[in-house]
């Protein structure tokens, strides 16, 4: 694997979080919740949490178990628990995700959801959008909207031990 | 007919004979070794450069089922006798049965087949079979096969009455209490895969009582089959007494250990069952020390009675083709000579059976002749093995030494293609 | 003296070509990553019972035979549940009373659901290998994608009953290698002591115990676990208790009680039977577990089996998600 010249520098992640943070500021109710989708989506909702000073911590899901590819692919290696520290019935939700791109993770999150019951509306915040949808999703808040060469190469969020600081790496999958 | 066997390297067990040389046969008898008799005219003359040229080997247990599938197999494999024991289909209770098995196996002009009578009518371990008539009908002693006979009181009886006519008796030593419901030896594989276990207790619990009812009752007992350590330290000791005792152990306890049914392999299920490596180790030294001869145990068995899970499946493998190789390996492994080993095979059986006129090159003996050739490999598969039925914990391995020529009473009864 | 090379089925056949689980026979011969990663999955799944939907779509569209020649309600339900919570088809079939009656053999059963499109088979049979034949089987006939998992087959092995109870103890204990686990009663006749013994050593279980009178132990028993980690033997239950993290009571069959191996179930519950009494010579807050069913005033006093250490109804819990982790990885290869 090799960074890509093509992308670098790279904007900086917190940066992003903060501006995510504003735009979902104006519609926050005492009703909304987040959820992040492990691993990335799960770190930014974190930080989205206490840049809103939300009271209730941010639910995290796993879709390991929701995947449309398990068939091909199998079940992930390292699967979490899913944790939804609060009933999401008729709650207003904001699902957070790091990167929106087919679309697939975003259908399997929700379907996981509504197996917890059922929300009154979903949001979809993500930092980065790199298009090649295959389902019919869209952002409600996006902050980085980019174009990648091709499928082969990823774009990752990854956080830094032991400050927790978010920073993005571009790799080229051989 | 005169038949000139030229160039081979003769191996004598007997002897100790091991050298090139020719050997010569006369009306199915061997007449000379080595110099050609005077005014010899050989009809037919056998080329054996390059192998070894020995007396045929003698498979004291081997159940041949099918009968001429088997009989081909056993002179493919150098075979030229085996001894039948009684617990074949039908049972070998009856004189009209054992002269019709033989009278079948005489027609096929393949091996030798010596049947052993049942010692008990049935096999049930109750009343004694009608032992002359038996006898009478070709019977060369008298046997239980693998059937139990747990009751002391007739097994004295059938001692005793064995005794007064002189009758040898063959014996699996396995006390029928302790081995019941058992599948493998009572030792960590069994503990591991959770198999009813068979002690090793049940070998010389059962030797201890045979041995002290032979010495009661001075009848000539061979012990079939002894798998353990402390059975064969057993056997050695009533021997060094001075007993009528012999013994014999099968190829498979030869070289393998309960560690071969590994798990659940139904090919390496036998009775009595294959035992700890220090059993295995135990026989290997015994046969090589002359206590014990070696047999194919060869029960073969359909390949729908094995595909069963171990404790449903059958016991036992086909060996008869395996008997000569499976020598071989263990001489080479336990770098024996020649002689000796092949020994176990031949002149040794022939002892226990009483048979002079068999198992060994001299002068005057039938020309009962194996010829191979001792470092051709070969792997057994179905499709090298001429026994109908295939199943080997053998299976797919590599073994030296193939038959090439083998003769019964100076006939070649096989030749490899 | 070298042994003479072994069969192929000497090799575990459980995993794949890859090392990649293929089937689940039994706990020996799995390492130790792959035991952790099946009780992780398993932690994940815990939480769906908590959810509106008890269920999650990755077996959606699989069909699971319940393949049962040997009758066990409470078993076949656990898995039955753990599949249908997968969102898999499940088929039922109570084998002893059908086809075998009729003569048909094991592998002709498999045959006839090979060809109705079997995705698994969750096997539990009287004799000790079944599931191993099966398996051999179906590589021999090419059905590399239909895989078996053992539901316990005779006194061999009940792996995922194992991993269950090592959940469990995982749940409760944390580490494994400072603990000291007892195991008590009829080890000779029990696929559960034997595949608990086998997860513990490959978990790197501290001190593996196991108490009886000699008639219920297997001949060979202080091989079980490996050389490495053998089993230590006690006949007094209560040396064999003392200072014990965890203590897994083996149920006592019936037909076991009055006979060549034990003159009487009082005797029996005198001399290895679970009391309170008894239990306060293990640690203090030493767990208590049973495969289930119990035997009360046998091998468990009521007092011990409803007490505070007891963790008996937990396991019943963790064996649905430890099961569904089993089918899921099994399915999704």
């Amino acid at each position: 694997m090799t960074s890509s010249p093509i992308l670098s520098p790279l904007p900086d992640a917190q940066a992003q979080c903060e501006k995510l943070a504003e735009l979902i500021r104006p519609t926050l109710t005492p009703n909304t919740a987040l959820i992040g989708i492990f691993s990335g989506g799960a770190w930014v909702a974190e930080r989205l949490a206490a840049l809103l000073s939300l009271p209730e911590a941010p639910g995290m899901i796993d879709i390991s178990f929701y995947r449309d590819d398990f068939a091909e692919k199998g079940l992930h290696s390292q699967v979490r628990p899913t944790q939804i520290p609060f009933d999401v019935n008729d709650r207003r939700l904001i699902l957070v995700d790091d990167v929106l791109y087919t679309g697939r993770t975003t259908r399997a999150a929700l379907n996981e959801i509504f197996d917890f019951g059922r929300p009154e509306r979903v949001d979809l915040a993500v930092l980065a959008d790199r298009g090649c949808r295959e389902l019919p999703i869209a952002p409600s808040w996006c902050v980085w909207n980019l174009e990648l060469p091709d499928r082969k190469t990823g774009l990752t969020l990854c956080r830094q031990t032991p400050d927790n600081t978010l920073f993005w790496k571009v790799e080229c999958h051989a | 007919m005169n038949l000139a066997i030229r160039n081979g390297h003769l191996v004598d067990p007997k002897t100790g004979l091991d050298r090139p040389g020719d050997l010569f046969v006369s009306q199915g008898k061997i007449i000379a070794v080595g110099a050609e008799p005077p005014g010899f005219r050989a009809e037919k003359t056998i080329d054996a450069a390059g192998l070894i040229v020995a007396p045929g080997l003698i498979d004291l247990s081997a159940r041949p089922a099918p009968l001429a599938s088997d009989l081909a197999a056993a002179v493919a494999g150098g075979v030229t006798t085996l001894v039948s024991p009684p617990d074949m289909e039908p049972t070998l209770d009856e004189p009209e049965r054992v002269q019709r098995l033989t009278r079948q196996a005489n027609d096929l002009e393949l091996a030798r087949l010596l049947p052993l009578g049942a010692l008990t009518r049935g096999l049930a371990g109750e009343r004694l079979s009608e032992m002359n008539r038996l006898a009478a009908a070709s019977c060369v002693a008298f046997s239980q096969g693998k059937s139990p006979l747990p009751d002391t009181r007739t097994l004295l009886s059938a001692f005793e009455y064995a005794a007064t006519f002189g009758f040898p008796v063959w014996l699996q030593p396995q006390d029928e209490c302790l081995s019941r419901d058992g599948v493998a030896h009572d030792g960590e594989v069994a503990a591991r895969l959770g198999l009813i276990g068979i002690p090793v207790s049940a070998e010389t619990v059962a030797l201890s009582t045979l041995i002290t009812l032979a010495a009661d009752t001075g009848v000539r007992l061979h012990l079939c089959c002894v798998s353990s350590a402390a059975g064969m330290e057993m056997v050695k000791e009533a021997r060094a007494r001075g007993l009528p005792i012999t013994c014999d152990a099968s190829i498979h306890h030869l070289h393998f250990s309960e560690r071969a049914i590994g798990f659940f392999n139904a090919d390496a299920r036998f009775n009595p069952p294959l035992r700890s490596e220090r059993d295995r180790d135990a026989i290997r030294k015994g046969a090589a020390a002359g206590e014990a001869a070696l047999s194919s145990d060869h029960t073969p068995q359909k390949q729908d009675d094995k595909q069963l899970p171990f404790g449903s499946a059958r016991p036992g493998a086909t060996g008869l083709e395996l008997l000569l190789s499976l020598t071989l390996r263990w001489a080479s492994e336990e770098n024996l000579p020649l002689p000796k080993a092949l020994a176990a095979v031949t002149s040794r059986a022939a002892d226990i059976l009483g048979r002079e006129d068999l198992g060994h090159l001299g002068i005057g003996a039938r020309a009962d002749l194996c010829l191979f050739k001792a470092d051709d490999a070969w792997t057994v598969a179905p499709d090298t093995l001429v026994s109908e039925n295939k199943s080997t914990p053998f299976q797919g391995q590599t073994l030296l030494g193939r038959t090439r020529f083998t003769l019964v009473d100076g006939k070649v009864v096989f030749a490899a293609a | 003296m070298p042994d003479a090379p072994l069969p192929p089925q000497n090799h575990t056949p459980q995993l794949d070509a890859r090392g990649a689980l293929a089937h689940l026979l039994c706990i020996e011969g799995l390492p130790r990553e792959t035991l952790t990663r099946i009780l992780d999955t398993a932690s994940s799944f815990l939480g769906l019972a908590d959810r509106e939907v008890k269920k999650v779509p990755l077996l959606r569209g699989k069909s699971v035979f319940n393949l049962f020649f040997e009758n066990s309600t409470r078993t076949r339900t656990t898995f039955e549940i753990a599949a249908k919570r997968l969102s898999a088809d499940v088929i039922n079939l109570d084998i002893s009373r059908s086809s075998t009656a009729k003569g048909e053999t094991l592998l002709d059963t498999i045959d006839n659901l090979c060809a109705m499109h079997a995705d698994m088979f969750v096997v539990r049979h009287a004799d000790s290998g079944a599931p191993f034949l099966i398996a051999e089987h179906l590589r021999r006939m090419g059905y590399d994608d239909i895989h078996v998992v053992n539901a316990g087959d005779g006194r061999h092995a009940h792996p995922t009953q194992a991993l269950l109870d090592m959940y469990t103890i995982r749940h409760f204990k944390q580490d494994f290698s400072s603990l000291t686990v007892t195991i008590v009663g009829d080890i000779l006749h029990s696929r559960v002591a034997r595949s608990d013994i086998a997860a513990l050593s490959a978990l790197g279980a501290g001190e593996i115990r196991v108490v009886a009178p000699q008639t219920l132990l297997p001949r060979a028993v202080a091989s079980l676990g490996g050389a490495s980690c053998g089993a230590r033997v006690f006949h007094d239950l209560r040396k064999g208790l003392a200072d014990a993290d965890v203590v897994i009571m083996l149920r006592l069959q019936n037909e076991r009680m009055n006979g060549a191996l034990l003159p009487s179930a009082r005797e029996y519950f005198q001399h290895y039977g679970l009391t309170p009494e008894k239990l306060a010579l293990a640690k203090s807050d030493a767990i208590v577990m049973h495969p289930g069913p119990m035997n009360r005033g046998v091998e468990i006093a009521s007092e011990v089996a409803d007490g505070q250490q007891a963790v008996i109804l937990n396991q019943v819990t963790f064996g649905i998600a430890v099961r569904m982790a089993v089918m899921s990885m099994l399915a999704g290869r």
